[in-house]
């Protein structure tokens, strides 16, 4: 894995969004969103995003494709910093990132054929040439499962799983690099999840796609992802290969997050590590480790000191002072 | 836009064809003013037959009461249909559905959306939209206790408001919708105990609102109480919900998909509290849900329903350990399971038949991999496998047995 491989990398991003009160709309603060978070996402692989809601996944996906302006840091998409390019440029670079949201109910337009949704952003980028124009639609709707005969249909004529087909052949269609995919299993049934799972990884095959997956349900994540980064209030706290992650969690918050899933069999009973409250506010985080206060391993140096990324195997990253052999040296020493 | 047309009109043949063939699919998906007309009228009388039924005044008691097959259960529900007469057609939403919960014990509710799990559980509670929605056919028996059991779909409105959010009650998906915002907590359930306990004080009453607060893991019980919905986070609004469910000592809980909207990690916090709160108040409960995970860890029975009927019950054990309708089989596979890495997931082909026009042979043949000659005929027979496990395919049939094999 050489640096120039790199598709997407993330440096350092973050997002705050200002609280204003009062007559004149004065900051009283800033929702931390997303603080700080650095992954690499090398070209034709997935990067499974997990966390419970509120931790930032999603702001991260809209930062990445700039719908939000970032705060600080670096989004270099092959090779560019999308958050300093200029309007012409960012319009140029746009039908390369796409992004497939979670609800296919609110994002296809009411008013609108499929072949028209599909199609008008095909149209406005100048894709394909007219007179192919028919017959591509028609070849990313076959792609996605979609029928020719769907083409004139509204989206209310659909279900939910259909719609999802349409949101993807409508990223789809701008031949994109990079897919950022915003829940897209989340509302749909599960004998339906499985089909739209299969249908994402059967086009990563055939156009070499490159996805962020975002979801808060691991088994799925684990199903498609390459590698896994686990967010907990707006920050990375593990970064590992998916097998890693799921071999062999290291973060206290993994721990527990991966003990929650409930195991499809009635015989296995688990010795589940259960989180004691819910995610702390994030307009003000806990001062030091952010998780500390749900933390069952929690260590005096965690309420004030931040930790430090350690990196335990190679590739293996965690953000926790367990692992942090300075400290625990410390420890050691104060016993 | 014009594009299109322009290269369809070049082809005349080819657009008549098209012309044809869009009349085609129009005949099978819509129908003409005249025939909704006509529906509507035949339902209307079926449906004012029933509500005339209903709105009798003075219902003698001995009309609805009923007995247990089995004392020893809360509820049983014995061939219950339940129909939607629509303007477009009848929808059979649960047509034919039997099974029991016992008394203080887990019976999950497993399917996709559509396939009628909440019509049954609406049935129960005389929930369902009237007029439109009958209770067409079948029992479902409520063990009151002492030797007193009543049919529900029977039972005028006054007797079931008794009954309903008192010795049976429901926590629903969405605790956000489900409470009302513009009260506070403490109100909300206060209302529900005084309705229901016309002779407790209101010092009493809210002696009982805060002791079941901090029965559901609500620290700052006092605190919760004078809140409103929007100050609590959904974790918390659900333990509010289940508050207020269990608040009068409810015989039966019905959970309609009590996680689904919630984070994995309270998830876990929630069904810690029912298994133990079930324990502790000896309930029984009733969980609805498509989460198979959800499933395995709390129920002692599952049903499987598909397309308004059961294809598959039995223990948790035995479902998990030998499904055997070719659709539970599919829905298991089609989940991802940590630890367990596939290849490419199992996804059952085609989707669930209309509603309005089911088949007569089994509803589930159009989608089934393993279906032969036999699935033509009409719908499959309840086969027992074992005492408890019941499966509804001609696979497992006696006389067809052999066949398969081969």
């Amino acid at each position: 894995m050489s640096e120039n491989t790199n598709l997407l990398s993330v440096k350092n991003l973050k997002k705050y969004f200002p609280i204003k009160s009062g007559l004149l709309g004065g900051q009283k603060g800033a929702v931390k969103a997303v603080d700080g978070v650095s992954f690499d996402i090398p070209k034709g692989k997935t990067l499974g995003l997990v966390g419970e809601s509120g931790c930032g996944k999603t702001t991260i996906g809209k930062t990445i494709l700039r719908l939000h302006d970032k705060t600080e840091g670096e989004v270099v998409f092959d090779g560019v910093d999308i958050h300093s390019l200029s309007r012409e440029e960012l319009r140029k670079i746009r039908p390369r990132i796409q992004i497939i949201f979670q609800d296919p109910y609110s994002s296809l337009s009411p008013r609108m054929p499929i072949g028209e949704i599909i199609g008008e952003a095909v149209r406005e980028h100048g894709i394909v040439p007219k007179e192919q124009f028919d017959d591509y639609i028609t070849k990313i709707m076959r792609d996605c499962g979609l029928q020719e005969y769907h083409k004139d249909r509204y989206p209310h004529e659909f279900s939910g799983g259909q719609r999802q087909r349409i949101c993807i052949a409508r990223a789809l269609a701008l031949n994109p690099d990079f897919i950022v995919c915003d829940e897209p299993v989340s509302a749909l049934d599960v004998s339906i999840q499985a089909q739209i799972i299969n249908l994402l990884e059967d086009l990563q095959d055939k156009y070499n796609l490159t996805y962020l997956f975002i979801s808060h349900d691991l088994s799925v994540v684990e199903h498609i992802s390459d590698s896994v980064g686990v967010m907990y209030l707006g920050s990375l706290v593990e970064f590992a290969e998916t097998d890693a992650i799921f071999g062999k969690p290291l973060h206290p918050y993994t721990q527990a997050l991966f003990s929650a899933i409930p195991v499809p069999d009635p015989d296995i009973k688990m010795d589940r590590v259960i989180l004691e409250g819910s995610i702390p506010s994030p307009a003000n985080p806990p001062k030091g480790c952010k998780f500390h206060t749900r933390c069952r391993y929690a260590m005096d140096v965690c309420k004030v000191e931040p930790p430090r990324t350690i990196e335990v195997d190679p590739g293996h990253k965690v953000v926790c002072h367990l692992y942090d052999e300075e400290i625990m040296k410390n420890k050691e020493n104060e016993k | 836009m014009s594009d299109i047309s322009k290269n369809n009109n070049s082809n005349i043949n080819n657009d008549k064809e098209q012309a044809k063939d869009k009349a085609l699919r129009k005949k099978a998906n819509y129908i003409s003013a005249k025939e909704t007309s006509a529906i509507s009228k035949r339902n209307r009388k079926i449906v004012d037959s029933f509500e005339a039924r209903r709105k009798r005044k003075n219902v003698q008691e001995s009309e609805y009461t009923t007995t247990m097959r089995d004392p020893n259960n809360v509820v049983e529900f014995d061939d219950l249909h339940t129909y939607f007469f629509t303007d477009i057609g009848t929808v059979k939403a649960v047509d034919g559905v039997s099974f029991d919960i016992p008394q203080g014990k887990t019976v999950g509710v497993v399917g996709e959306s559509g396939c009628g799990k909440s019509v049954t559980s609406l049935s129960l509670m005389q929930l369902v939209q009237r007029p439109q929605g009958q209770t067409v056919k079948g029992e479902i028996r409520f063990n009151e206790g002492g030797g007193k059991a009543y049919n529900i779909p029977d039972m005028p409105d006054d007797k079931m408001q008794k009954i309903r959010g008192n010795q049976i009650s429901m926590i629903f998906q969405e605790p956000m919708t489900s409470l009302n915002p513009v009260f506070r907590i403490g109100a909300q359930i206060n209302e529900v105990i005084e309705l229901h306990n016309p002779e407790m004080n209101k010092d009493a009453v809210r002696k009982r609102t805060l002791e079941m607060l901090e029965l559901v893991g609500i620290a700052n019980a006092e605190g919760v109480y004078n809140m409103f919905p929007h100050e609590l986070s959904g974790g918390m609004r659900q333990r509010v919900m289940i508050g207020m469910a269990l608040s009068c000592n409810p015989k039966l809980i019905i959970a309609d998909e009590p996680t689904t909207a919630l984070d994995v990690t309270i998830q876990a916090q929630i069904l810690d509290l029912l298994r133990n709160l079930k324990d502790k108040i000896n309930s029984s409960i009733m969980l609805i849900t498509h989460d198979l995970g959800v499933i395995a860890e709390m129920a002692d029975y599952v049903v499987v329903m598909y397309a308004g009927r059961i294809v598959e019950k039995g223990t948790a054990h035995e479902i998990f350990h030998s499904p055997s309708h070719p659709y539970t089989v599919g829905l298991m596979e089609s989940k991802p399971a940590i630890n367990k890495r596939v290849e490419r997931l199992y996804s059952i082909p085609g989707k669930v038949p209309n509603p309005i026009n089911m088949p007569n042979y089994c509803y589930f043949r159009d989608r089934c991999n393993r279906a032969f000659d036999k699935c033509a005929g009409e719908y499959p027979p309840e086969i027992y496998l074992s005492d408890t496990h019941m499966v509804t395919c001609y696979r497992y049939a006696e006389d067809t047995k052999g066949e398969v094999d081969k």
